[in-house]
């Protein structure tokens, strides 16, 4: 238990996908505007990469493995991932249309978020297990959340500061963004997984 | 070699098991939307012009659809509400004055040397066929002014003309027949009442 414990402090807080290992930014930047938008965007990011590592993993060790084909592994996350993106729209789209207007093109945009494909291919060469392969995914999904929400509040304030003109605008956002990782450094050496 | 074939099997069957789970998927949450609402939606003239009360042609669908009278469209004019009353099944009734009488088909023109730069008519414009920016000179996209007069009514200065298109070579179409005629040989003595006689 306590070593699902660390791999959800080590994925949201010391290794943080966006901030530290710098994966999906395109998102991060994107979506951020709003927070009720980041808000959707980090829910259906959380489901999308809980279960896409799951699906990785299991298309991993059952098929890719034993047929000693492991270097299909990417083509093959890319395909797993597409089609947990297509599902997650039909289910979203399903079950709460506002949500479903409110994410819009982010949906399938999630299928090129490369924090989603760096988890899959992560549990490969960390050689999680089957539970720790799910805790990490949605660790990871967790610390996106995070990140993008308290990113998103923080772009809301800026929006309305007076900000010098030769900043304004994405300029000020990537100096927050810098700003925001340089604190989540600050978390280095909390734990090593 | 056979790693390759290996290889492509693998991917192929993949391919096939995720597309079968998405097939599954597709048909167990699949949406349904009210049917009759994009039917109807399809055959009103989709100008956007809110001239029927409602914001747009959609949300009017959508109130026929929930049993709003069919005769308040006057840019879909008489032809429109035939079409709706065969579609739902009720009589066609003529064209409530009360939503505007209904026009030739026109676009809007705006004499441009007359044009102050109010952009009052690009925030009335519900389709955005308006280009122009404050104080700068503006003009009528034709191919997008869908004729609404929406734009006329704020123009501080007047200068935005409706002008009827003309019909050329190039825009003449057949006259679209009139409800009833289209009946076959053994329909002949159901349309009898309305054609007074046989087809």
């Amino acid at each position: 238990m306590t070593e699902f414990l660390l791999i959800l402090i080590s994925t949201v807080l010391v290794n943080n996908f966006v901030l530290v290992q710098f994966l999906g930014l395109c998102p991060f930047m994107g979506v951020s505007n709003k927070l009720e938008t980041a808000m959707g965007m980090s829910l259906a990011t959380t489901f999308v990469l809980t279960l896409s590592s799951l699906c990785s993993y299991l298309v991993y060790t059952y098929l890719l493995a034993p047929l000693e084909m492991a270097f299909l592994k990417t083509i093959a996350f890319i395909l797993v991932i597409a089609v947990v993106v297509q599902f997650t729209e039909m289910v979203v789209r399903k079950t709460s249309p506002l949500l479903y207007r409110v994410l819009g093109i982010f949906l399938p945009l999630i299928t090129t978020n490369c924090a989603v494909l760096g988890v899959a291919l992560l549990n490969i060469k960390k050689m999680n297990g089957f539970m720790e392969s799910i805790v990490y995914g949605f660790g990871a999904a967790v610390g996106f959340s995070l990140a993008l929400i308290l990113f998103s509040a923080i772009r809301e304030r800026v929006a309305v500061a007076d900000v010098p003109t030769p900043f304004r605008g994405a300029a000020i956002g990537m100096v927050t963004a810098g700003l925001m990782s340089l604190a989540f450094m600050g978390f280095t050496g909390l734990v090593s997984f | 070699m056979s790693a390759v074939i290996i290889a492509i099997l693998v991917l192929l069957g993949l391919a096939v098991v995720f597309g079968i789970v998405l097939g599954f998927a597709s048909v167990r949450f699949k949406v349904e939307g009210n049917p009759i609402v994009d039917q109807i939606d399809a055959l009103l003239p989709q100008t956007q012009c809110g001239q029927c009360g409602y914001p747009g042609c959609r949300p009017y669908a959508e109130a026929i659809a929930g049993g709003d009278t069919i005769n308040k469209c006057p840019p879909g004019g008489q032809s429109t509400i035939e079409a709706l009353a065969d579609l739902l099944d009720v009589e066609a009734i003529p064209l409530d004055d009360e939503h505007g009488e209904e026009k030739p088909r026109s676009i809007a023109y705006i004499r441009e040397d007359e044009c102050i730069g109010c952009t009052k008519c690009i925030q009335a414009c519900p389709v955005d066929a308006i280009l122009g920016a404050a104080k700068q000179m503006h003009t009528v996209i034709m191919s997008e002014c869908t004729g609404c007069d929406l734009c006329v009514e704020p123009c501080p200065v007047d200068c935005i003309d409706m002008i009827p298109i003309e019909t050329t070579l190039s825009t003449w179409k057949w006259p679209t027949p009139k409800p009833g005629i289209e009946l076959i040989a053994t329909d002949a003595g159901r349309g009898s009442a309305q054609q007074g006689g046989f087809a």
